[in-house]
């Protein structure tokens, strides 16, 4: 069954636009974006591991967790949510954090709107735009406060050692 | 070179763009850049200036003109921030599939 993957950046609109189908009912999907034990099981990347460590699902409330590297190491993630549909969508504004987990709030921040919708099949589309202040900080934000590129380098690595 | 100009700062405004833009054509002097455009030549030599430092064009001698062209290379540089961008989400949902399944 095709996930219908749409990855769309718009540099020049500073948008990225981001879909894809889940073979599961629009409430789990809901709660695995939502809860934050859910969360940590899927949002950091191999070998990478997130960690939670305030996660307060209201308008106004935070999200802040912890990408952490193979080697223990910590780079924090925040963002604050600012709008709650309840079960079909909400936003909330990224902001960059100091070692500590604390927001820059006089940095850059990025927004993402992320809706939820039901399709034939009990099956869900999430639909999730980004949107950024400035062009030139979409790198940082792709660096995500760790260093991805090289992490998805390795798992590229451990697909073509697996397919030898 | 400014170290602390990077690609990014190169499509951060609309004029660099453009100039990008019709630099995909092909090497174009200053002049006929700047024809192309409303504002001042010397706003538009600014913002050609900003786009070498920044490694999006190099220049290049021919005869008594200087022409710029696109350094490839280096707006490729975008494209691979943006695989990595898109892998990570991709892999991240793959990693929810898998989480879907046992919920």
């Amino acid at each position: 069954m095709t996930n219908n993957f749409v990855f769309e950046p718009d540099l020049a609109a500073k948008k990225i636009h981001i879909v894809r189908d889940f073979n599961a009912p629009i409430e789990k999907v809901w709660k695995a974006f939502t809860d934050p034990n859910l969360l940590d099981k899927w949002v950091g990347p191999k070998p990478y591991t997130a960690v939670t460590k305030i996660m307060d699902f209201t308008v106004g409330g935070i999200w802040l967790y912890a990408m952490v590297s193979p080697e223990g190491q910590k780079r924090w993630v925040y963002a604050k949510f600012t709008a709650i549909e309840n079960g079909s969508a909400f936003s909330s504004t990224g902001m960059f954090c100091d070692g500590d987990g604390n927001p820059v709030t006089a940095a850059p921040k990025s927004y993402r709107d992320t809706k939820f919708s039901s399709i034939d099949g009990n099956r869900t589309k999430v639909d999730m735009v980004i949107t950024f202040e400035e062009e030139s900080t979409i790198k940082m934000f792709v660096d995500g406060g760790f260093k991805e590129g090289t992490a998805m380098g390795l798992n590229q690595l451990d697909e073509l050692l697996a397919s030898e | 070179m400014d170290m602390r100009r990077d690609i990014y700062q190169a499509i951060a405004d609309p004029t660099r763009r453009a100039i990008l833009t019709l630099l995909t054509i092909g090497a174009m002097t200053p002049n006929a850049i700047a024809g192309h455009f409303g504002s001042s030549r010397q706003a538009v030599s600014k913002h050609i200036h900003i786009l070498a430092e920044c490694g999006a064009v190099d220049q290049a001698q021919r005869g008594r003109e200087i022409y710029y062209q696109l350094n490839l290379d280096k707006m490729k540089e975008i494209d691979h921030w943006m695989e990595a961008f898109r892998k990570l989400w991709e892999t991240r949902f793959n990693q929810l599939d898998n989480l879907l399944i046992d919920l």
